[in-house]
């Protein structure tokens, strides 16, 4: 079989590639309107001038840099708040109803508060990141530390381990694969988190781009801070993947 | 010093359901004591209320003095129940936090030895085989030098080959810690090559129903009249259940 011989990856190009062809070839034509889907090609040339004009870069760092805060924060809190529920029983009925309530409010409903106590700048669209963050990776905490094996729990108690001990030597380091499956949830909604801060009311970041092509009615801007957010988006995940696998290594698993 | 160990009046209930008891044991220190019986005898829960992992209904169990802390008993489980992400020593060192760091690494080292897996310690349990995988759990619960050990069914689920081995290293290794071991097992066989006492359970609820000290050598030789004729007598005990604790003295 031919298939066999040709690695995934780039099986997994040629429909992308394809698709791209079928656009470039219908804009040359004149079949769509620029106005509507520029070519291909303009996205490239609108992504070149970006870079050399270092608007690209700049627009990055901004957004990067809230979703860093964000990502932080929210991850931050989440492991504090998610380890003290996983590991108390008190904890955990004194906090998870109301964290478990407040999961219920979609996450962009907070937006006019934040605005309103934080401000139009920074704080908001890091707070608003940091909301989105939070739950998936206490959520994946919480119940990665709640799951268990209570034959591994059992050797701690042969062992006379206090609560803390017990937690720090088998319940976390056993939640591990959850608590990563948590973070890596975490990034995407991060990522969607700050378009959406950024959409709302912001003077740089990817997501001004995107709403300042749709103000100025250049869809080659819009499509090229969309091809960027993918592709952080596409780049800090395999990052944070590939820091997971080296953490939880030790799992005995059928490889991909 | 070893511990010998005192049950008094010990019951074990599950919704008020009575699953073990009462029993009434002293054990001596420094031997090994195998409880054998069915399934559903009682002989696990009985080790469990041992190893304070169940809390007993009623009853007493005294320790050496009294006075024990977790690291002066042992517990090897049926299943390794190693820390995945742990290498092998520091598995076997899992008990062993307390211990400042030299003493911590000549107490692993001593446990693995002694198990015959001092070229181990850096594989992690997902590289291991069942046999040495048990091993590392006998080292972890050798390690912190306890001087009760509680042993669950520890080479059940081991082939007939590899389960030999490991009784052989049972016996060395009690030989180098001197504690007192209490062997739960299904396997006759096993029982009368380590123990030197052998207390049978039935139930449920679960009741001794014969207490033995078979003057056999350790390691015994399982092809000897003596050995086959011990058995017969464990066997027959079961054929003919009796409800009366028999004592014995001979052979």
């Amino acid at each position: 079989m031919a298939e066999r011989h040709i690695p995934r990856w780039v099986v997994g190009f040629a429909v992308p590639v394809l698709l791209l062809g079928i656009w470039q070839a219908a804009s040359g034509a004149g079949l769509v309107s620029a106005a509507i889907l520029p070519s291909p090609l303009l996205v490239i040339n609108t992504l070149a001038a970006m870079a050399q004009s270092g608007e690209m870069a700049q627009a990055i760092g901004a957004t990067a840099y809230r979703m860093a805060l964000g990502f932080a924060l929210g991850a931050g809190a989440a492991t504090i708040l998610g380890g003290l529920c996983g590991a108390s029983a008190l904890a955990r009925a004194l906090l998870d109803p109301l964290i478990q309530a407040l999961r219920s409010v979609p996450s962009l409903a907070w937006v006019p508060l934040f605005i309103l106590w934080l401000g139009i700048f920074e704080a908001s669209k890091i707070t608003l990141v940091a909301v989105g963050v939070f739950f998936p990776v206490y959520l994946n905490l919480v119940s990665g530390i709640a799951n268990v094996d209570r034959k591994l729990l059992e050797v701690g108690r042969v062992h006379g381990f206090s609560p803390l001990r017990r937690l720090l030597r088998i319940q976390l380091p056993a939640a591990l694969p959850a608590y990563v499956v948590g973070l890596r949830g975490g990034l995407g909604l991060g990522w969607m988190f700050v378009a959406a801060a950024e959409l709302l009311g912001a003077t740089d970041g990817l997501g001004f781009i995107l709403d300042d092509g749709e103000q100025t009615g250049r869809p080659e801007r819009v499509l090229a801070a969309l091809l960027l957010f993918g592709l952080c988006g596409k780049l800090t995940d395999w990052a944070l993947a590939a820091a997971g696998r080296q953490l939880v290594s030790w799992q005995d698993i059928a490889k991909a | 010093m070893p511990y010998p160990l005192h049950i008094e009046g010990l019951e074990k209930a599950f919704a008020s359901q009575l699953v073990l008891g009462p029993i009434n044991l002293g054990l001596e220190a420094g031997a090994i004591t195998a409880i054998i019986g069915r399934s559903g005898s009682g002989k696990t829960t009985l080790l469990r209320c041992l190893g304070g992992l169940e809390e007993s209904s009623a009853g007493t169990i005294t320790i050496g003095d009294g006075k024990v802390t977790a690291r002066d008993i042992g517990y090897v489980f049926q299943e390794p129940r190693l820390m995945p992400w742990l290498s092998v020593a520091k598995n076997a060192g899992f008990g062993l936090a307390d211990l400042p760091k030299p003493a911590r690494a000549q107490a692993i080292a001593e446990a693995l030895e002694v198990v015959g897996l001092s070229d181990a310690g850096a594989l992690l349990p997902k590289q291991l085989s069942g046999g040495m995988a048990q091993r590392v759990a006998l080292a972890r619960a050798l390690a912190p030098h306890p001087k009760l050990i509680l042993l669950d069914e520890p080479f059940s689920a081991l082939d007939p080959f590899t389960r030999e081995q490991m009784q052989d290293h049972l016996l060395h290794l009690h030989a180098y810690y001197g504690a007192t071991m209490v062997l739960i097992t299904h396997d006759m066989d096993e029982a009368l090559a380590l123990a030197h006492r052998v207390i049978v359970l039935d139930g449920p609820p679960g009741r001794i129903i014969g207490d033995f000290s078979p003057d056999l050598p350790h390691p015994a030789d399982r092809t000897s009249v003596p050995f086959f004729n011990w058995k017969r007598r464990l066997t027959d005990l079961f054929s003919h259940r009796r409800r009366e604790p028999e004592r014995a003295d001979a052979g």
